[in-house]
This record gives C-alpha cells, structure tokens and sequence, in this order.
C-alpha cells in the first residue's frame, strides 16, 4: 500500500503554506519530515489526516484520491497523532485510548471486548500499562503523548501520521518511541513523521524530507539529506554533524548545533 | 499492529477483557442498582404522601384488592387519587429530569463546556414564549403545550440556521451566540406577552408558568411527553461513544473516522426534542440540566457511557424530590423551577469548591 502526495498545496483558510509536494510513502517506510518552525509540517499533516482541505493537488492511497475515501475508512488506513492535546474533560487513559478504535464500530454502537484488548495491547506496546486508569487531565505532558501515541496505535491503521511526537517526552521515551515505530515499519506500516531532532530521522528514517520557504525541498536516504550544509541551510544556524565510534553494524550520527 | 511480534508481551492481555473495564462496569451496576433502588424508594414515598395521604395498606390494596376496606379508604378513591393525580405527576417529574439531565450531559459534551444547559440553543425560550401564547390565546392545555413544543423546535432551527448563513468564527461558538441572541428575542416576545395579558386572570398563570410547575400535569400529559422523551433519549445514549469522541475535539473527533457534522445534528435534534418537551409539560425547569450532569460527573467520570444513564437516573430522582419539596413544603403549591434553584445554586457552588476535577479537568 502507497500514500502518494501528488503536487499537493496545502494551508490554512485559502492561504497555502506549503504547494506543489510530491512525495510517496510505502508500507514499512519511515518518513521524516524536516523543516523549521511555520515550514508547513502540521499543515501537511493536518491535510493527511482529512483536517484541512488540500488547497490543490491530490493524496492518494492506494491511487485512489483520499477524499472519496469515507471518513471510517479513512481512519482505518491512517492515524493522526496532532503535537499537542488541550482536554477538557476526565477522561481514563484507557478510554481515550480505546476511541482510536472509533472508526472499528457502528456509530450507536461501542467498543467489543477486541477494542479493549487492542487498546490494552497498544499500552503495553508503548509501557503505558500502569497509566490505563489514570485521568488523562492529571499525567504529564509527555505521558499524555504517549497516550497519543498508544491511541493511535489501537487504531491499527496502514500508516501514521505524526507530528513531533517526541515534543515532549524525556530521553526515555523518546528511545522507547522510536524503538516502537522501528518495529511497526518493520510489521509493514508506513510512517510520515514531523520532527524537529535530525538524530531521530539519522536513527529510524528510511527516507527524510526537507521542507522549507513553503516547499519540499530535497528528499532521499538521511545519510545524504542530514548533513552539517543541508541543516545550515535549514535551521539558519551552524551545525557539527559526526559519528560516533560504537561497535554497532551501521554507525551513529549525531547532530549538535554550534554556538558562539 | 498487524504483526503479532511487535507485541509480546500483550498475549496475556489479549484472552481477556482488561481487568479495570471489568471493574469500571461493575461499578456501574452497582451505582445504577443503588440509584434505581432509592428510585423505587422515592417513587413509594411520592406516591403516598401529598394534600391527602395514603397508608401503605392503601397503596397495596391497589394490587391486592383483598387487603381492601381495612384501611377505610374505598379502593376505587385511592386508584382514581394515583392514576389520575399521583402516579402522572410522578412520572412527569421522572421523565422531566431524566431527560433534562441527559440533553444537559449531551449538551455539555458536544459543546466541551460544563457550562452549557439544555437551553443554549434556545429550546427553552422557544417553548416558553409559545406557552405564554397559549395561554394568552386561551387555547386548551393540549393547544398550549403542541404550540410550547413546535415554539421550542422552531427556535432551535432559527438558531441553527442564523449561525449556519452568518460568517466567521468556529461553527460551535456561532451556534452557541446565536442561540444566546434567539433565546433574548424569544424572551423580549414573552415580556411582550406579559405586557399584554390580563393581569387578573391570565398574567399570574403565565409567571407561574415560566417558574416551572407540575401541578396540573394529566395522564395526557405523560402519553404526550412519553414519545419525544424517550426517542430523544434513546438516540443521546446511542450516541454516547461518538459524544465522547466530540468530547476529546473536533479534530480529534475527525480525525478517528466520526462523522461529525451529522453526529452533531443528531445530538442537537435529540436533545431540543427532549428539551421542548419537558418544557412543554412542566414549563421552565432550570439548574437540573446543568447541575444534574456535574455531579454525575463528578461521580462517575465524563465517559457519556455511565455519564448519560446515571445522569438520567439522578436527574429522575433529584427533580422527584424538587417536586415533592413543592408539594409539601407549604400549604400552597410553590413553584418547582423555584426549589430547583434553591437546591441547585448550593451545590453548584459547593461542587465547584470540591473539586475541580468534576467540572473542569
């Protein structure tokens, strides 16, 4: 299965923020998506996930154009994980982890004793098992991502939408987290995911995307993309980007920017 | 998700429902048993106490006819007393309180706001202003309350429609202004009416009106509330799973595949239908729909699966007891929207010193 991004413009109201991107994401592909602050990450996202209407060009899954798919059926194929969640209301973590299974049952209907399994298992995926019955209000920022994260699991789509998921979360989980999306690419879902940690997509991308002044700029391997010039160019400031000596197969890279 | 390797450690967690829903729904049994219980209770107590009380040897000869005379009262007296008088009145307190509480939760969920009642929209306003012109017209109680129920729909959809054709904003906010703009017309319309009745006979029973009342509620009344009650109701706790969705956003809701255009106009149909007729009955009732909900909540969490059914329940027993205050308390019959906000603005208050978790979290 393929998510295709055909000459896309997509933004807010009738004024674009990002036109003309073309991009494919596979099943069991990791794409990160690069840019700095306002490049139109959570606009693309945004557009993905059915949020925002593609202000020209086209989504395709499969080669179908995403918006004949039903709404249902589009929340069975792609999940959403937006960067922050305002609540209003006590919700337990597992209910709110098991409405990513919202799309799995009738409108007047409820979930089956499957979509509280799955949503279970989509906790303990992510080692939320000790929060189920906490109050999403009352955990911290990064746990509340986590949650995200797990709903977004339970939903069992063919791909995921993130955006900047690892904001919040402590050096921990930000390990965990990507440990996690590594072994669902490799159980042959598709990730597109924003990012403001280039190390993250030295890690775990199969392909990186940078996106800057209202375009995608380049896309390929992140060997080639991550570089000390492409991130200058990027962010606008300095970077060293070096590798470390590890006894591991496929060195490490790391990125630090430079300061005066 | 599709590989199973990618989750281990879930295979126990798979062979059974998750311990905690086993305990969250049990819980709920056993606060749905505990409130339907003092509701049979409530409902005994309702029944045999008034301006002319009944024993419990009356009450039982209703259904044992061979335990009659011994308490003196003939059992035709005592069944015309409950089911002409008692058991409507009950009933309509039942289901007036039931169903404002659960558009008060559906309301406030839809709308992510624990401020909102069931006459956000208008609905209330609506129907009080085509009871006030009922009563103006002189037209029979069934004439006063068709014209409180279609007056409450026609306000909804006035407001629906306005903040449909006025531009800008988010469509929650518009919809929430203009139904503040079409209920302060609907009630300059009742100030109109006020103005214009005779302040003899017509006036005092307007106001009396407008305060909320179940005092000349009939059998008629019930079999009349009984059918828009209970679809409205039926549809609200269908919906309570897309309502928790809402809850969460509307991108959210979107996002996990809700249709959320249509779920809320089904939540807002449902919720003026049951709105409009409890007015229509019981005229204006206010704080249940608001206040019922947020102790519920505060009881049982904001999940609109045990949110909606004990809100109904508590709504049902709470707006009994109002009533009965309003029977009992005085001589006279004092006006229930009165009781109502005498018990409701002290545990409004009282709640919201609690805990913030109730309401706000």
């Amino acid at each position: 299965m393929t998510l295709e991004l055909d000459q896309l413009a997509c933004g807010y109201g009738r004024q674009p923020v990002l036109t003309g991107v073309d991009l494919t994401v596979d099943g069991g592909e990791l794409v990160c998506l690069l840019g700095p602050n306002g490049s139109g990450k959570t606009a693309l996202l945004k557009t993905l996930a059915g949020l925002l209407a593609p202000l020209g060009g086209q989504v395709r899954i499969d080669g179908r154009a995403w918006a004949d798919w039903p709404a249902r059926e589009r929340a069975r194929l792609l999940a959403y994980v937006p960067q922050a969640h305002a609540p209003v209301f006590a919700f337990k973590v597992r209910d709110v982890v098991v409405m990513g299974r919202t799309a799995q049952w009738p409108l007047w209907s409820g979930p089956t004793p499957r979509d509280w399994r799955a949503a279970e298992a989509a906790l303990s995926l992510v080692q939320m098992d000790a929060f189920a019955d906490r109050l999403y209000t009352e955990i911290s920022g990064g746990e509340r991502q986590m949650t995200m994260i797990a709903r977004a699991l339970a939903q069992e789509a063919r791909f995921l939408a993130l955006d900047e998921p690892a904001s919040s979360l402590d050096f921990g989980n930000q390990a965990r987290m990507l440990q996690t999306l590594r072994r669902l690419v490799k159980s042959g879902i598709g990730v597109l995911m924003a990012t403001h940690h280039p190390e993250h997509a030295l890690r775990c991308a199969s392909r990186v995307a940078i996106m800057r002044d209202g375009r995608l700029q380049r896309a390929g391997p992140p060997e080639e993309i991550v570089t000390a010039a492409s991130l200058e160019s990027v962010y606008r400031v300095p970077f060293v980007v070096s590798e470390l000596p590890c006894d591991q197969p496929k060195p490490i890279r790391v990125c630090v920017a430079q300061l005066d | 998700m599709n590989d199973p390797d990618i989750r281990p450690e879930s295979e126990a967690v798979r062979q059974t429902i998750p311990p905690a829903a086993v305990g969250v729904r049990n819980s709920l049994w056993l606060r749905t048993a505990i409130l339907a219980a003092a509701l049979v209770v409530s409902v005994g107590i309702s029944l045999r106490y008034g301006a002319h009380p009944l024993s419990w040897a009356d009450l039982l000869q209703v259904w044992f006819p061979s335990a009659s005379d011994s308490a003196g009262t003939g059992r035709a007296t005592v069944i015309s007393l409950l089911w002409e008088i008692r058991l409507p009145r009950v009933l309509a307190a039942l289901a007036v309180g039931a169903g404002l509480s659960v558009a008060g939760a559906s309301y406030q969920g839809l709308f992510r706001n624990s401020l909102v009642s069931p006459d956000i929209l208008g609905a209330s306003a609506g129907a009080a202003l085509g009871a006030a012109l009922g009563l103006l017209l002189s037209l029979s109680i069934i004439g006063i309350q068709m014209l409180a129920f279609f007056c409450g729909l026609g306000a909804v959809t006035l407001t629906y429609l306005l903040s449909r054709t006025v531009g800008g904003g988010h469509f929650t906010l518009r919809l929430v202004l203009t139904g503040m703009v079409v209920s302060s017309l609907f009630m300059a319309g009742i100030s109109v009416i006020k103005a214009l009745a005779d302040p003899y006979s017509k006036l005092p029973a307007i106001t009396f009106w407008l305060m909320g009342s179940l005092s000349s509620v009939t059998r008629a009344d019930v079999r009349l509330l009984a059918i828009p009650l209970a679809a409205g109701i039926v549809a609200l706790l269908a919906l309570r799973w897309p309502l928790n969705a809402m809850a969460l956003g509307d991108e959210e809701a979107r996002a996990l595949g809700v249709p959320t255009g249509l779920v809320r106009l089904l939540v807002l149909v449902s919720a003026t239908l049951v709105t409009s007729a409890t007015v229509a009955v019981g005229g204006m009732v206010g704080w249940v729909g608001l206040m019922v909900p947020h102790v519920t909540r505060f009881w049982v969490g904001p999940n609109h699966r045990e949110l909606l059914p004990v809100s109904a329940l508590l709504g049902a027993l709470f707006l009994l007891w109002a009533d009965n205050l309003a029977r009992w308390m005085f001589a006279v019959e004092f006006p229930l929207g009165v009781v109502t906000c005498a018990c409701g603005v002290p545990v409004f208050l009282f709640m919201l010193r609690r805990s913030q978790r109730s309401w706000a979290a």
